[in-house]
């Protein structure tokens, strides 16, 4: 190594030759490869054929896991061995910071989406803006509210009704997430929710200041107790998931509402799920390795953050989705 | 500085600049030029200017931008072009080290953003023109179909009159097995028929995928999407057949779908649609009768040529749609037949026919499937039977 | 560990494996010159198909897949990876970095790219062919009326995103973090501004578009309503969403060619850039314009009014920072000592051309105007005018211009400029015609046209086919100079040129500024 002759610029670890980008290549092709077949198969297959596209989704899914962990593995080993320079430390936190910023745009694409169909087409469908005419010669009798309990499509009688081309069948729920339509206020789930994740902010806040304090248990408690709380969280999404399909009839094919609601709670739970992990591993490196220091522990800060991000993405879910 | 070489050859010879001076300065007279001298059909420059007001005035405002534009471009490229030829290096020049002007820049700052006002001002009442959509005369709510238009009048008092608009070229001058025709493209089976002078207000949507209903000369382009209704509306000044294409892609045959306009007086206006009212009644009243194989066999050719041709091809050969030669469905039991021409099938390309196709043609086309292209199968479909399938 | 100082490794695995910015740049370079000639291959079918009216060549259903993966693969393909590439090999140069920010994540940004595009290709021969609904894929002709292959081609989209977005984030970080000390932002040279707020508008709408092919996915197979009226959905919804990535995208494409541009035309003129901070200021107002501008797509699509007139006014307002560069281009040259190499040559190719294109794009944002405009072959003009004549002249020069710093080698400058020459007049032969036919009223994406708009149809395929063939001497110009080029051995190639990446030996060292350089803090910026 060169001798360092800036003290303000220390060496920065570029590391040599390395597989993974090549695994995990692979890994990602294969999945995304083997999924879309499946969807095809499910979509436009003959019914009984047999394909092998769940194997190569699988395999596809096992190498991309395999190799992120041997990635993440070594990035905390070099890190650990003290190669990585204040510098680098930096790198990694500008790289995290600006991968949630693109997490917050891709939501921000399901939002916006959320907000034009309610303030917009709905009320367009419904005969505002252009004297009834598009109400009356094409969805005679449709009226919009939010949640959107009668597809246009049923307001005119179904499918087989409507002027234009049938490319599929929506039928509406016939009971909505609100809180309105809720049996009792303690059995509305998306309060539970609320209150749960709001409550894992602040335990994984506690952790850090129990991390900063060099209280290790400290740490370790509210830290898991996070991880905890995200679980029940995860566990009463499904529930409510099983709830709308079983008992509400909200479904996929429920309209828009039904669109929007699966697609930005889905999305939601899938990255609650992903946070979960990510801090349950923080949790197993610090109880079973002694990772983080009060003053190195990007590993653990990064998940956090990503949990805080999470938890503000659920504000505006329960604002948007479940109460306005 | 690099090695090796002499710096002579990398400059170029006045010549050379000349040349590119002179395409530059042709290039930027030959478009305004050109466009204010065209006109005629062929080898048209410019935008047509239409035959009606808002046509009219988006026309103007398409010359003053232009306008503006050259005038711009030749005034930076003028600067360009004279540093070029006078501060080249090769001329012994020194560079001067000047940078960075506060004053300067503000003003090109300035003076564009003052240039686009002048813009803004006509186009925003052009804009408030084209969407002044009050008071019109008569409605026509036209449809985009992969790939023909229907139009449908709106009247309140008559027999309404409703028909679809295919294109009428001949396959032969498509694939080049005929000579083409003036039209080529630009022609259909029937076309929209409106009356001078008359506010026409369109409604436009469409049934499967977005389409876009323009027509240059009539300074109409709006797109048509499934669901939804736009309005868009014209008043033409003149009477004439104008003629335009759909503007959005809508699949295969996107290139295929014109759109002719007849714009004719009030009265030839009137007369044409009473004609088409009795049609219609007439059409109802076929429907109650019964044919002979031979007679829907004809009707049938016809209809299958105009509407199911395109996707299941000249000898029931399929395409895009299946194939109809020894097709299970079409040699198959009637009623499957009957289902799949009326209701279509959901997610494919396979349209519903039976609201786009009368009683009539429905039986006559059914018929023809199935004597068709070598099916044999010797039955046939009356009006009456497509009447029952649909009522279930 | 971490030792700099032996060079590539040997074979395969050097491509493979490697962290080192200069061999990604590398391959990034190369992918998207192989992914030009795929792309200019389809044009090359597109054109010969449209050479006369009639049908000749290719059905109407594969000219619309043709058509619709020109446009994909020249945009996705060819030109933002040649940036991406261009980013690579110069951006840790320029502000004096030992490599980007995040090395290994860096080769996985790059070798995502080919197998996405390998499997895009391979939809030619899934049933029903490849994706046809344009490279905007509108709904619903692009979800429930398309076949299978949508399904592939979203989950590309989905891997190109994953792509720019660590690729941009690499860059960001890069030079936000690994400037050499006294480098501050106000003196980074331009291509290094440009490309950090073309990577910060990447995160940003990447992100955009994955979600709307998500939404089609869904829409397609899993029985959801975005896109379709019936469920309560609309199809508008979805060009909504698709323009909000897709104008900034246009911007993603055009702010490293400016920055380009503001690097070789100082260089060449021999005189600083007039205005630096100005030009610095006016990139980022571009950017931020470029937020609130997407529905100048869909001026005709039935927006209330006055949606359409916040949009339109919006859109004329770019035309101000936009002057404000081509200006100062202008004004650089004014009284410099002015010298015409190839690359230069592109430049001034560029500066005429994009000004052209520019003007016609003002012209589209005329609302009432557009639509007369809108979907005729004007469009088509101005956006080769701004694409080809824009970013692909601009990448053209770049390549001209840093070549010798690269490999060492000094390409054939008389070769570079027939290149030059051929490009320029058949670029303008085939696409000014383009403005003619469509102000007469040609809708493009379309197969077959009527007899009135032959001639200049004709004229225009002739000219694409000589540009096309003009890039094969520019192929062969590179290789040979690769090859066989006579050896440059001054660090500063160019005399006029300034920054960082000149002050390393020539050839660039596989490792440079191992030690940061010293900057001189008298330098107003580079
Ligand atoms: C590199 C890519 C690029 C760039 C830089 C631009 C730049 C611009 N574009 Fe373009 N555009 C595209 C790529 C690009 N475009 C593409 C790909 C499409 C079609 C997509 C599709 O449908 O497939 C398109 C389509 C498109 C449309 C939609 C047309 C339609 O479909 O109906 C519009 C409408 O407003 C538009 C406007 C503009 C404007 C105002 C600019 C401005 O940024 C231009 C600003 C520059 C200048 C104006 C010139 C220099 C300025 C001066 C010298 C100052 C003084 C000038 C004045 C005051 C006039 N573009
Ligand atoms: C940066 C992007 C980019 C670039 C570089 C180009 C480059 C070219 N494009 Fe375009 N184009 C688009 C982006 C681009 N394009 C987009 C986005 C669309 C819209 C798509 C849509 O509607 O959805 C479009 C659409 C489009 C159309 C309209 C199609 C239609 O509406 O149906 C046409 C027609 O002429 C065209 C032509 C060309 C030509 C001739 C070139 C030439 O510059 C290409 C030159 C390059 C080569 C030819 C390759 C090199 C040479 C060889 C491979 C050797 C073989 C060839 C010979 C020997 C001749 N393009
Ligand atoms: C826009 C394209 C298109 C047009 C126009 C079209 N069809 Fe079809 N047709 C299809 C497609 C696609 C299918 C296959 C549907 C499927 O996947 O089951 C089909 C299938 C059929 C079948 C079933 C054939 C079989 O064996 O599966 C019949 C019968 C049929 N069409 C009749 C008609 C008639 C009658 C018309 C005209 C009045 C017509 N079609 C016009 C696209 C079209
Ligand atoms: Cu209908 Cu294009
Ligand atoms: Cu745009």
């Amino acid at each position: 190594m060169t001798a360092q002759t800036s003290t303000a610029h220390e060496n920065y670890y570029v590391p040599e030759k390395s597989k993974m980008a090549v695994m995990a290549t692979i890994g990602l092709v294969l999945s995304v490869f083997g999924a879309a077949n499946v969807m095809n198969d499910m979509t436009f297959g003959e019914p009984g054929v047999s394909s092998n596209s769940k194997f190569i989704m699988y395999t596809g899914l096992a190498v991309f896991g395999a190799t992120l962990f041997a990635w993440f593995r070594q990035a905390i080993r070099e890190n650990l061995a003290g190669m990585n320079s204040a510098q680098l430390k930096k790198s990694y936190v500008l790289g995290m910071g600006w991968f949630i910023f693109s997490e917050v745009m891709f939501f921000a694409a399901f939002f916006g989406a959320l907000f034009y169909v309610r303030n917009l087409v709905g009320p367009w469908l419904a005969g505002e803006g252009d004297g009834g005419r598009m109400n009356h010669l094409l969805w005679e009798g449709f009226q919009f509210s939010w949640p959107m309990m009668q597809t246009p499509q049923e307001a005119v009688g179904g499918a087989g009704s409507q002027l234009i081309a049938n490319n599929g069948t929506f039928t509406s729920a016939h009971k909505s997430m609100a809180f309105a339509e809720a049996s009792a206020w303690y059995l509305w789930l998306p309060l539970w929710n609320t209150l749960i994740l709001l409550s894992s902010s602040v335990t994984v806040h506690i952790a850090h200041m129990g991390l900063l304090d060099n209280n290790r248990r400290k740490f370790n408690l509210w830290l898991g107790l996070t991880v905890f709380l995200g679980v029940v969280f995860v566990c009463l999404q499904a529930l409510e998931y099983y709830e709308a399909y079983a008992h509400f009839g909200l479904t996929l094919n429920s309209g828009i509402y039904g669109s929007t609601f699966f697609m930005l709670t889905g999305f939601h739970g899938f990255h609650v799920l992903m946070g979960t992990f990510m801090l349950a591993v923080q949790l197993y490196r610090s109880v079973r390795g002694g990772h983080f220091t009060a003053n190195d522990h990007f590993g653990f800060e990064g998940s956090s953050w990503y949990w805080h991000f999470v938890d503000v993405v659920w504000v505006f879910l329960f604002l948007f989705i479940y109460i306005l | 500085m690099f090695s090796g070489l002499e710096l002579e050859n990398y400059s170029m010879s006045l010549n050379t600049f000349k040349r590119l001076l002179a395409f530059a300065a042709g290039v930027l007279v030959t478009l305004p030029g050109l466009a204010l001298a065209a006109g005629g059909e062929k080898n048209a420059l410019n935008m047509p200017v239409g035959v009606t007001d808002v046509g009219r005035s988006i026309f103007d405002l398409h010359m003053i931008i232009l306008w503006i534009c050259v005038a711009i471009g030749a005034l930076v490229f003028g600067v360009m072009f004279y540093s070029i030829i006078y501060h080249r290096k090769s001329r012994g020049v020194k560079p001067a080290q000047f940078h960075e002007s506060t004053k300067v820049e503000i003003a090109w700052t300035v003076v564009p953003f003052l240039i686009l006002i002048t813009m803004a001002v006509p186009a925003t009442s052009t804009l408030l023109d084209i969407y002044d959509f009050d008071d019109a005369d008569m409605d026509v709510l036209v449809t985009g179909y992969q790939w023909k238009w229907k139009y449908e009048y709106l009247a309140e008092d008559g027999e309404s009159v409703a028909f679809f608009s295919n294109l009428s070229t001949p396959q032969a001058e498509i694939y080049n097995t005929d000579g083409k025709n003036e039209n080529y493209l630009l022609e259909v089976d029937e076309p929209l028929v409106i009356p001078v002078d008359t506010k026409v207000r369109f409604l436009v949507t469409a049934n499967d995928v977005i389409h876009s209903w323009w027509v240059p000369e009539l300074a109409v382009k709006k797109d048509a999407i499934p669901g939804f209704i736009n309005e868009t509306w014209t008043r033409a000044n003149e009477i004439g057949t104008y003629r335009g294409q759909c503007a959005e892609l809508c699949g295969k045959d996107h290139g295929f779908m014109p759109i002719v306009v007849e714009v004719v007086s009030k009265e030839d206006y009137a007369a044409w649609l009473g004609e088409k009212q009795e049609q219609a009644a007439k059409v109802k009243e076929l429907m109650a009768q019964t044919f002979s194989l031979e007679e829907l066999m004809a009707r049938g050719k016809a209809v299958y040529e105009r509407n199911c041709l395109a996707c299941h091809g000249a000898r029931g050969e399929g395409g895009v749609g299946t194939a109809i030669a020894g097709s299970p469905i079409a040699t198959g039991e009637l009623g499957g037949h009957l289902e799949i021409g009326i209701n279509g099938v959901a997610g494919t390309a396979m349209q519903a026919f039976g609201g786009q196709l009368n009683d009539v043609d429905l039986a006559a086309v059914i018929t023809y499937q199935r004597n068709a292209f070598g099916n044999n199968m010797g039955d046939l479909v009356q009006p009456i039977d497509v009447f029952n399938y649909k009522q279930g | 560990m971490g030792d700099h100082h032996h060079g590539p490794a040997k074979g395969l695995s050097r491509w493979l494996f490697t962290t080192n910015h200069k061999d990604i740049g590398t391959m990034y370079l190369w992918f998207s010159f192989a992914m030009f000639l795929l792309g200019g291959t389809f044009a090359m079918i597109i054109r010969a198909e449209l050479f006369q009216p009639g049908m000749q060549l290719v059905e109407p259903a594969f000219f619309n897949q043709m058509t619709t993966l020109h446009g994909l693969v020249m945009v996705f393909g060819a030109i933002m990876p040649s940036f991406v590439g261009l980013a690579n090999w110069l951006i840790p140069m320029m502000i004096g970095a030992p490599d980007m920010a995040l090395p290994r994540l860096n080769n996985w940004s790059f070798w995502i790219l080919p197998p996405a595009f390998l499997l895009l290709a391979s939809t030619l021969f899934m049933e029903g062919g490849a994706p046809a609904a344009g490279w905007t894929f509108y709904a619903p002709l692009s979800t429930t009326y398309a076949g299978p292959s949508v399904t592939i081609f979203i989950f590309c989209i989905h891997i190109l995103g994953v792509s720019s977005i660590m690729g941009s984030i690499n860059i960001i970080a890069t030079v936000m973090n690994m400037r050499a000390p006294g480098m501050s932002y106000m003196k980074m040279p331009l291509f290094v501004w440009t490309w950090l707020i073309t990577a910060f508008l990447l995160v940003a709408v990447m992100p955009v578009l994955a979600g709307a092919v998500t939404m089609m996915l869904m829409d397609v197979h899993f029985g959801t309503s975005f896109f379709s009226a019936a469920g309560g959905g609309d199809p508008v919804l979805f060009q909504h969403i698709f323009w909000f990535f897709g104008h900034p995208e246009v911007y993603i494409i055009i702010l490293p060619a400016f920055g380009v541009v503001s690097q070789i035309i100082p260089a060449f003129s021999r005189k600083p850039l007039f205005g630096y901070d100005s030009m610095v200021y006016a990139t980022a107002a571009i950017a931020f314009l470029s937020f609130i501008v997407w529905a100048h797509h869909m001026y005709t699509v039935g927006m209330p009014v006055a949606g359409e007139l916040f949009f339109m006014y919006a859109t004329m307002l770019i035309a101000v920072p936009t002057g404000v560069k081509v200006f100062n281009w202008i004004t650089t040259m004014w009284r410099g000592a002015l010298t015409f190499e190839t690359p230069m040559l592109f430049c001034i190719g560029f500066l005429v051309l994009f000004t052209i294109g520019g003007f016609t794009g003002l012209m589209l944002s005329i609302a009432p105007a557009d639509f007369q405009y809108h979907d005729s072959y004007f469009v088509v003009a101005h956006f080769h005018y701004v694409m080809v004549a824009g970013a692909v002249f601009s990448m053209t020069a770049a390549v001209y211009f840093w070549l010798p710093k690269w490999c060492g080698k000094m390409y054939n400058e008389t070769m570079g400029k027939t290149h030059f020459w051929i490009s320029f007049i058949a670029f303008n032969v085939t696409f000014f015609p383009q403005h003619f036919v469509g102000l007469a009223g040609m809708p493009r994406r379309i197969p077959d046209y009527s007899l009135q708009f032959a001639d200049f149809n004709m004229m225009s395929s002739i000219g694409a086919f000589v540009y096309g063939a003009s890039q094969l001497l520019f192929l062969y110009n590179v290789i040979a100079t690769i090859v066989a080029g006579k050896p440059v051995s001054d660090d500063k190639v160019w005399d006029g040129a300034e920054g960082l990446e000149w002050t390393v030996a020539t050839p660039a060292p596989y490792h440079t500024f191992e030690v940061p350089p010293k900057i001189d803090p008298a330098h107003a910026h580079f």
